[in-house]
């Protein structure tokens, strides 16, 4: 062995080992510097995926985002009512945080709803358009307006600016589903049983 | 592709050997007990037509059709009722002739007995049909103007699951197709409609898959048909020798007859759970629905029946009957001799994917091949289900090569995360594995459910995207509006007085003694605000918003 090390081999084995080592250095540094960047990038966006999008304002903020980034920021995570203990489940599991129940000062659970205008008490004030995050509502001033069910989160934002109560909020109960999970001692599936 | 070649290469010696292609194997599967012969014994029978006829707006996945009939209108048999509202739905014909008593809602064969749109007909007996239409020559059309031909003639997929046809030759025509399956794997027990109908119209059925072949131009056809089925492969043997069809070996077991495992068994290749048959190159198509396309464009008739089995041990003669679209289970069993006292269970389908039909009076759709009146013998009540004991059966017995026991627990647990990364969605819902199940755990359903959580759940999500994006189109606006509003209240700020007030050029002494003692005054009052503002500080306000652009 001692022979060797004076030799050029030797030396080009050193050098190459050691150019490889400086390539694996690099390379981890890379890939530590852009997952820390894609972290802080990405925690908003990650909050605000599991929130449920009604931007009610329930929590204090002006949407789900506004509360996404508080959030990251170091506010509670307990102040969402449509997402109930779920999101707070979820929001948990992300941040690593004490799943609190949810805060009763921005209200109780919300089930899945959607807001109906009654359109012939409807007078036309356009308060309820300028009320709503989401540009649900259709209509212009001194004509009857109505709301696009399909894009209406049911925040009932724009229940209370409605100077004649014509607005109302439709419980639309949980969905139906083809299959339900089997109860103790009754299936509905015949093959399983034969 | 070379494995096709290899399997395509000597065909003609084959056949004149009299030998049929052997399919590749496939793993997993069970051997179920069969309980095919009662229904068999007996030939294709035509029904009566009942004085009643209910007639669903939608019998295939997808959306319901519209009725284009309304209450008292007289209809005749083959007249359209209801059109096709897109491509997944589709037009349906009047079975027979009569009076359209009502359009409303009736219990419809589906596994949450839910209501939906039937067309009431009260039929008069004299099936009169419409004008007859000569029946045109196949070999004559172009492709184009086949296809539509195919898909105005109302026909889903009647193997079980219901596909619509349209569709299916929308997808097949856009794409490059080598070989068109005819799948006459029926695996399931008790169900034989695809095999009597094989062994009394083999030749309908090869013209039908030469129509087939012709409108989704494939190189190949060849039909996928199991080893025990020797009628129906003698029949089939005798039609096929004028033509290029070809006839392949599947291995007895169940599921030989899924969509996926006769691809497999044919081609050799697994298809991915997010391919279609369409995206390797295959068009798979039931007999029944070959039969039906064979009927719609050489007889020029639309579909109107199919060919329903019905078994049972409460049944004294059971057989196949073409049924009408829309006749009530309760008539075809009456036809079969129905012993009420000994009748437990009614079930649609096979035993094995087959659902329980509570209510009777449901009528025939397109996808119900089987209908079974059970003895409480044949189908025994449900006992509850026992602790999972880690046998390992159910992962042998998968066609699919999941882990059912994983996916289980993940079910129960709902964790969709784990359930798709387990395969969750490459569950063809055989059945295999609760049939082996020594714990007797209705696994299916299981996976059933959770396939419908796991796609609700991503359909509030999808809203929820669409909500997030509405969000921001809405801030953005209403930040655009106020910027472009900001800058004429920059150029006319309400306190400085207008013109007309101090005209331009004069000036008096009076006047601007006032001016200078009014500006005094408000100085005053503005120290004045300022010191009382300083004593009591205004809460800042606070905008937790902000927009985001």
């Amino acid at each position: 062995m001692l022979p060797l090390v004076g030799t050029i081999y030797f030396q080009s084995l050193m050098a190459l080992i050691a150019v490889l080592l400086i390539m694996r250095v690099i390379y981890l540094m890379r890939q530590f510097w852009l997952q820390s960047l894609s972290r802080q990038h990405s925690i908003v966006d990650q909050i605000n995926a599991l929130l449920p999008q009604t931007q009610c304002g329930r929590c204090g903020h002006l949407g789900c985002r506004p509360y996404a980034k508080a959030i990251s920021l170091g506010e509670r995570i307990n102040k969402c009512p449509p997402g109930g203990d779920e999101t707070i489940t979820n929001l948990s599991l992300l941040l690593n945080e004490h799943r609190h129940s949810l805060d009763p000062a921005h209200g109780e659970v919300l089930q899945r709803a959607v807001v109906v205008i009654r359109e012939d008490e409807c007078i036309g004030c356009t308060k309820c358009i300028q009320a709503c995050p989401v540009d649900a509502i259709l209509g212009g001033p001194k004509l009857m307006h109505t709301v696009i069910e399909s894009e209406c989160t049911a925040c009932d934002l724009c229940i209370e600016p409605c100077p004649v109560d014509c607005i109302d909020l439709i419980q639309l109960g949980e969905p139906e589903l083809l299959w339900r999970a089997p109860e103790a001692g009754k299936t509905t599936l015949i093959g399983s049983n034969l | 592709m070379r494995l096709f070649r290899n399997m395509f290469a000597n065909s003609k010696l084959r056949k004149m050997a009299g030998v049929q292609s052997i399919a590749h194997s496939t793993p997993g599967g069970i051997t179920p007990h069969l309980h095919k012969s009662r229904s068999l014994r007996s030939k294709i029978m035509a029904i009566p037509i009942p004085p009643h006829l209910l007639i669903p707006l939608q019998q295939q996945q997808g959306t319901a059709s519209a009725a284009c009939v309304k209450a008292g209108d007289r209809v005749l048999k083959y007249q359209k009722i209801a059109d096709a509202t897109d491509s997944t739905s589709l037009d349906i014909y009047a079975p027979s002739s009569g009076v359209v008593s009502m359009i409303q809602n009736h219990t419809t064969i589906n596994p949450a007995e839910k209501e939906q749109l039937c067309i009431f007909i009260d039929t008069d007996g004299k099936d009169e049909e419409l004008a007859e239409i000569d029946a045109i020559e196949w070999q004559t059309l172009t492709r184009e103007e086949l296809l539509p031909v195919i898909r105005n003639a109302g026909i889903c997929g009647m193997g079980g699951a219901g596909f619509p046809l349209p569709k299916k030759m929308e997808t097949s025509s856009n794409r490059e197709i080598h070989t068109l399956i005819v799948n006459a794997a029926e695996c399931e027990p008790f169900i034989t409609a695809d095999q009597a109908l094989i062994r009394e119209r083999s030749e309908a059925v090869i013209q039908g898959a030469e129509i087939l072949q012709y409108a989704i131009n494939a190189k190949h056809c060849v039909i996928a048909i199991e080893r025990s089925k020797g009628d129906a492969i003698a029949a089939l043997s005798k039609s096929i020798s004028h033509s290029s069809v070809e006839i392949v070996i599947l291995d007895d077991k169940y599921p030989a007859g899924g969509e996926r495992q006769v691809i497999q068994a044919v081609s050799g290749k697994e298809l991915q759970a997010n391919k279609l048959p369409a995206d390797a190159g295959i068009h798979l198509q039931n007999v029944g629905s070959v039969y039906a396309v064979y009927r719609a464009v050489a007889e020029s008739k639309p579909c109107i029946s199919r060919i329903t089995t019905l078994t049972g041990e409460a049944l004294q003669t059971p057989k196949n009957f073409e049924a009408l679209i829309g006749t009530p289970v309760s008539f075809l069993f009456d036809l079969c001799g129905i012993d009420k006292k000994n009748h437990a269970k009614t079930v649609v389908g096979g035993s094995l994917m087959g659902i329980e039909l509570m209510d009777t009076s449901a009528p025939v759709m397109q996808s119900s091949n089987c209908l079974i009146a059970g003895s409480l013998a044949e189908f025994p009540d449900t006992i509850p289900e026992q602790p999972c004991i880690r046998c390992g059966f159910c992962a042998e017995a998968c066609p699919a090569g999941l882990l059912p026991q994983q996916l289980l627990s993940y079910s129960r647990s709902e964790d969709a995360q784990q359930l798709e990364d387990h395969g969750l969605f490459d569950c063809i819902e055989c059945g295999a594995c609760s049939y082996v199940c020594p714990s007797k755990i209705p696994l299916v359903q299981y996976y059933r459910n959770s396939k419908e959580q796991l796609a609700l759940s991503q359909e509030v999500f999808d809203t929820s995207k669409g909500w997030q994006a509405r969000f921001q189109d809405h801030q953005y606006r209403i930040k655009k509006l106020k910027d472009e509003a900001e800058p004429r209240t920059a150029i006319k700020p309400a306190n400085i007085p207008s013109a007309e007030e101090k005209p331009q050029g004069t000036f008096s002494k009076d006047q601007a003694i006032l001016d200078v003692a009014a500006a005094v005054s408000r100085v005053k009052a503005r120290r004045k605000n300022v010191i009382a503002s300083s004593e009591s500080p205004a809460k800042p306000i606070q905008a937790d918003g902000e927009a985001e652009t």
